[in-house]
């Protein structure tokens, strides 16, 4: 759709109208399929045990946040381009590689995911899309499916997968979006190009200092202990989680990017 | 006609020109840093008597931030002890603000109860609610997470206490349990000596 406004501008008055179009169409574009309400069992143990998570129905972003559809959310919320953005919601390197607080520039293309965000500033895109940042069993639930499973968890060849993209995934710039088949509700990307924001990240507690009203720790995650994940061979979970966990909501990584969720009406 | 209207320009300026000078002593959001917690607004507050104040009134003196919830039985108590034995450490008063991260269970009630247990009183300790503002990037902003146990058990949480300068910089950052982080208890001692 981007690509569509800016061609019409090209074009005089009849690209006006189409820009204005395309402006009051700018949401009905973006894509959210729902996602049937589930008793999921999370790779994160609670107490030690597996836990068996009540999730309520929700409709999760089809595909990630993009560069373009991010540079038009700055144009809108002019607050939060990186030279604007209050300190306590972003750092210094939040857009950092963009060539001017509102263009990306050449190094990025319009279809790859918009990395460099804080937990701040991807919160605030996902207002502006009447969403908000899926919660950590959310996006466990979803990204447990693959093309042909709701569960597709236990296999170790899609396992394996996952595990080599999250690898290179720490390497290179993203990839473009939604070049590898959706999964069975029709949501592309789950866990193969960037790490994605959760609402809850900084509620997981990855090392002994989790507390909870009883005393004792309760999410003890990664830090030197596998236990604490009920399901072993979920590495690149792991790989996630630990990674998420370390950063601070004013962070902005070159990995992180984000998609949004919204509640059924 | 115009004569009129600049005598009325005139009476309308002297109640301007008073706010003004008002404002002097209690600024708005324009000179505030832009590292200050008083630019996220609105964030409005109730507290365990019921009065209403926003956070960004807090400007002026240093204060302690941090939050709690009121059905904890352990953590959340000894946090108000501990900040109780912070107040009596140090040789002004430094007021303290606990905001719940369970505003849906924590009404003024259940906050005044709280706060007679412990006998804290305003304006020396806040238990206070959240009435409008989002609660989520308070927590975030200082240091401070929650997440609801399955099953309706209370929480897990975190507990860190921030103290803000008197302009709503964050000057030191604690997470000791006993109170006797050395570091946050000189940060507040030097605030008040630069006073």
């Amino acid at each position: 759709m981007r690509t569509t406004r800016c061609t019409s501008l090209r074009h005089g008055l009849p690209g006006l109208v189409l820009l204005a179009v395309a402006a009051a169409t700018a949401h009905a574009d973006v894509h959210y399929r729902p996602l049937p309400a589930a008793a999921f069992r999370s790779a994160l143990a609670i107490d030690g045990a597996s836990a068996r998570i009540a999730l309520p129905a929700f409709a999760m972003r089809t595909e990630p946040v993009t560069v373009a559809e991010f540079a038009s959310f700055l144009a809108q919320h002019p607050q939060w381009q990186r030279d604007r953005v209050l300190p306590l919601y972003a750092n210094a390197d939040y857009l950092r590689d963009w060539q001017t607080p509102t263009v990306a520039g050449p190094e990025f293309a319009n279809r790859q995911p918009v990395t460099q965000v804080s937990w701040f500033a991807a919160r605030a895109y996902c207002a502006s899309e009447h969403a908000r940042l899926p919660r950590w069993y959310e996006w466990e639930y979803a990204a447990a499916a693959d093309a042909t499973r709701p569960d597709a968890r236990s296999d170790p060849v899609r396992n394996q997968r996952l595990l080599a993209d999250i690898l290179r995934a720490g390497g290179e710039p993203p990839r473009p979006i939604a070049t590898q088949p959706a999964n069975v509700y029709g949501i592309a990307d789950l866990g193969s190009l960037v790490w994605e924001w959760t609402e809850d990240y900084a509620a997981m507690f990855p090392n002994a200092d989790a507390r909870v009203a009883g005393g004792g720790p309760v999410l003890a995650l990664c830090g030197g202990s596998a236990l604490a994940f009920a399901a072993k061979n979920e590495y690149a979970l792991m790989l996630r989680v630990a990674a998420l966990t370390a950063l601070q909501p004013i962070d902005a990584s070159p990995h992180v990017g984000f998609r949004c969720v919204r509640d059924p009406e | 006609m115009s004569m009129i209207r600049k005598a009325l320009a005139w009476l309308l300026c002297i109640p301007l020109l008073a706010g003004a000078r008002a404002g002097a002593a209690a600024p708005g959001r324009a000179d505030l840093p832009a590292d200050s917690l008083y630019r996220i607004t609105p964030l409005q507050l109730r507290d365990q008597d019921g009065a209403r104040f926003d956070l960004a009134s807090l400007r002026g003196r240093p204060v302690v931030l941090g939050m709690f919830y009121a059905s904890c039985q352990v953590v959340c108590p000894l946090q108000i002890e501990t900040l109780k034995r912070l107040q009596r450490a140090l040789p002004h008063a430094l007021p303290v603000v606990l905001i719940s991260f369970d505003p849906a269970h924590d009404g003024v009630a259940r906050l005044h109860a709280v706060a007679a247990e412990h006998r804290v009183r305003a304006p020396a300790f806040w238990l206070a609610r959240l009435e409008h503002g989002d609660l989520d990037a308070l927590g975030a902003v200082l240091g401070i997470a929650w997440r609801a146990l399955p099953g309706g058990g209370g929480y897990s949480h975190n507990v860190v206490f921030n103290l803000l300068d008197r302009d709503g910089r964050i000057a030191a950052r604690s997470d000791k349990q006993d109170g006797q982080d050395a570091d946050f208890v000189a940060a507040a001692k030097a605030m008040f000596a630069a006073q």
